[in-house]
């Protein structure tokens, strides 16, 4: 009886959200795919079918712009990697209550739009901005501007997605059992050797999760090569952009967006089937 | 196995640095949004406020901040019914395609949010839609809607069938149930899914980029001033926006401490 009332109500209840994510997530993936392979520059899909924007992906070069941002999100999350791992480390077994600010401070900080925060690093970081003009003042020597180049992007990439990578890194390190880490203490394991030989392998599931969060996000991002990077280099989400708005190429926008998403959707089913999320958020029964 | 009395003070002194490095950038644009000149340069000369009145009396900001408040409270309200909803099909009920839907709720958080917005311009487009503020709400609830979920989730989790069960077995409806069990131990995690709702929309840049037609956002407006060139009311504005979203996290944070003192002191009374 309790079953049967169980799989009704789950049904039903998974109806809203079901049919929002069918109508405007899975379809407008579907029409997606569908532009893709319709021939240049037509707005409707009353076309025959050919695979030109696809073929042009390979002789315009477009493919360099999806390699510059898939490489720059790889640099960005083996980055992130490092720089989070001493924090998770700390929240999940060190912080008492500096834990919980911590947390609050990440969090809040994802609430100011991602714009206004790098905009902010270019005043911060420009000729004239908050580091070089005061440096100036001080003691007459200016730097020159690190804006405007590969390495600002990636830094760009490293901060705006840096909760991505540190809350499922904390979650990962706070599922290791203190008692491993002190067994092999005792046995004469050295601290490299525990690093290596329990922590990384226990906490594999959130350094999974956090390692695919921050790479499938920035491969796809844009805004950080725009602002920060001054178009240095022209990443993928760009070459989108464009083709949609000046190229006025939907076809070809619709390619290029396909080919980004099988990458990215592959790497995201990958490791959606791979984590058990009922045990991650704390199922009692 | 405790690490040493130097590795926490490091450990302690790494956290504030990483605080520190992910407001730096906005205290330079607080600085920003005060200096004088109309050409930014530090170290500021004279400071003063011009442009935030300027600001406050603008008529495009008026609607600017009109449309993204607009956009912000529907996401809100639908988010939150949803994501109850979608808590309790995540979370509480066995049914057959549960860790189906547990998956399809994730793959949009994973998804770029750009193309997500282009693939929902398209789509718009070929079904007939000209995109305006509305066709925004539609594009932020599908990335917004399943964190809404996921936050209601955790607290789903973690309540227990047997109170529902007894209230069945005690002859109660299912929308009886729903009213006076299931609602009111899930709300504070509607609530604050809700401010994540509200905030999250608040700020995206994004998703609103091609899909809000010929209206704006604020986030969309400030990035085609920051792309563009420099406007001194760039900075203004972004400190508005970091201010109205902190006052109200403010805001939520005390309503949910009076809250709880008032049930306190009630438990109190009634011994």
């Amino acid at each position: 009886m309790m079953e049967r009332i169980d799989r009704k109500l789950g049904f039903l209840s998974a109806l809203p959200l079901g049919i929002i994510l069918v109508l405007s997530f899975l379809a407008p993936m579907v029409v997606v795919a569908l532009f893709s392979i319709m021939p240049p520059k037509v707005f409707d899909l009353a076309h025959i079918p050919n695979f030109a924007a696809y073929s042009v992906f390979f002789d315009q070069g477009y493919y360099k712009s999806l390699l510059w941002s898939l490489g720059m999100a790889l640099a960005s999350t083996a980055i992130l990697f490092v720089i989070c791992w001493p924090l998770a480390y700390g929240m999940a077994k060190v912080f008492g209550r500096f834990s919980l600010i911590l947390t609050i401070a990440v969090v809040m900080s994802l609430f100011v739009s991602e714009n206004i925060r790098l905009f902010g690093w270019v005043l911060t970081l420009m000729k004239g901005g908050l580091f070089e003009g005061h440096l100036r003042a001080l003691t007459g020597i200016g730097f020159d501007s690190p804006l405007y180049n590969t390495g600002i992007i990636i830094f760009g990439l490293v901060y705006v997605y840096l909760p991505f990578m540190l809350f499922p890194l904390a979650q990962g390190i706070s599922m290791v059992p203190d008692d491993a880490r002190q067994a092999a203490a005792d046995l004469g394991a050295t601290r490299w050797q525990i690093l290596r030989q329990i922590d990384l392998p226990l906490a594999a599931p959130g350094i999974m999760v956090g390692s695919l969060l921050s790479f499938v996000l920035a491969a796809g991002a844009l805004a950080e090569s725009k602002i920060l990077g001054g178009q240095a280099v022209i990443v993928i989400a760009d070459d989108i952009e464009t083709a949609f708005t000046f190229g006025q190429n939907w076809p070809l926008g619709a390619a290029l967006s396909m080919i980004l998403i099988v990458i990215i959707g592959g790497l995201a089913i990958f490791g959606v089937n791979r984590i058990d999320l009922d045990a991650i958020m704390g199922r009692k029964r | 196995m405790n690490p040493s009395r130097s590795t926490r003070i490091a450990l302690y002194i790494y956290g504030v640095v990483t605080i520190a490095f992910l407001y730096l950038p906005l205290v330079s644009v607080g600085f920003a949004s005060i200096s004088k000149a109309r050409y930014l340069s530090f170290p500021i000369k004279r400071y003063s406020t011009k442009w935030y009145g300027d600001a406050l009396q603008s008529d495009t900001v008026r609607d600017l901040l009109f449309t993204s408040l607009k956009v912000a409270v529907i996401v809100t309200i639908i988010s939150m019914v949803v994501a109850f909803f979608g808590a309790l099909a995540f979370a509480r009920y066995h049914w057959r395609y549960r860790t189906l839907f547990q998956k399809l709720i994730l793959l949009p958080i994973f998804f770029p949010q750009t193309v997500l917005g282009l693939a929902l311009l398209m789509w718009f487009n070929s079904v007939g839609i000209i995109p305006t503020w509305k066709t925004a709400i539609v594009a932020h609830l599908v990335w917004i809607a399943p964190i809404a979920t996921l936050i209601v989730a955790i607290r789903a989790y973690s309540f227990d069938p047997a109170l529902e069960e007894a209230a069945r077995d005690m002859g109660a409806g299912t929308w009886t149930i729903f009213r006076e069990i299931t609602l009111p131990l899930l709300m504070p995690g509607i609530v604050s899914a809700g401010l994540f709702a509200f905030l999250l929309s608040w700020g995206n840049f994004p998703l609103s980029l091609f899909t809000t037609g010929a209206d704006s956002t604020l986030p969309e407006w400030l990035y085609a001033k920051m792309v563009s060139g420099y406007s001194p009311l760039v900075p203004t504005l972004g400190v508005m926006s970091v201010v109205g979203s902190f006052l109200l996290i403010l805001l939520a944070f005390s309503i949910a401490w009076l809250v709880r003192s008032v049930r306190e002191s009630r438990a109190a009374e009634n011994g």
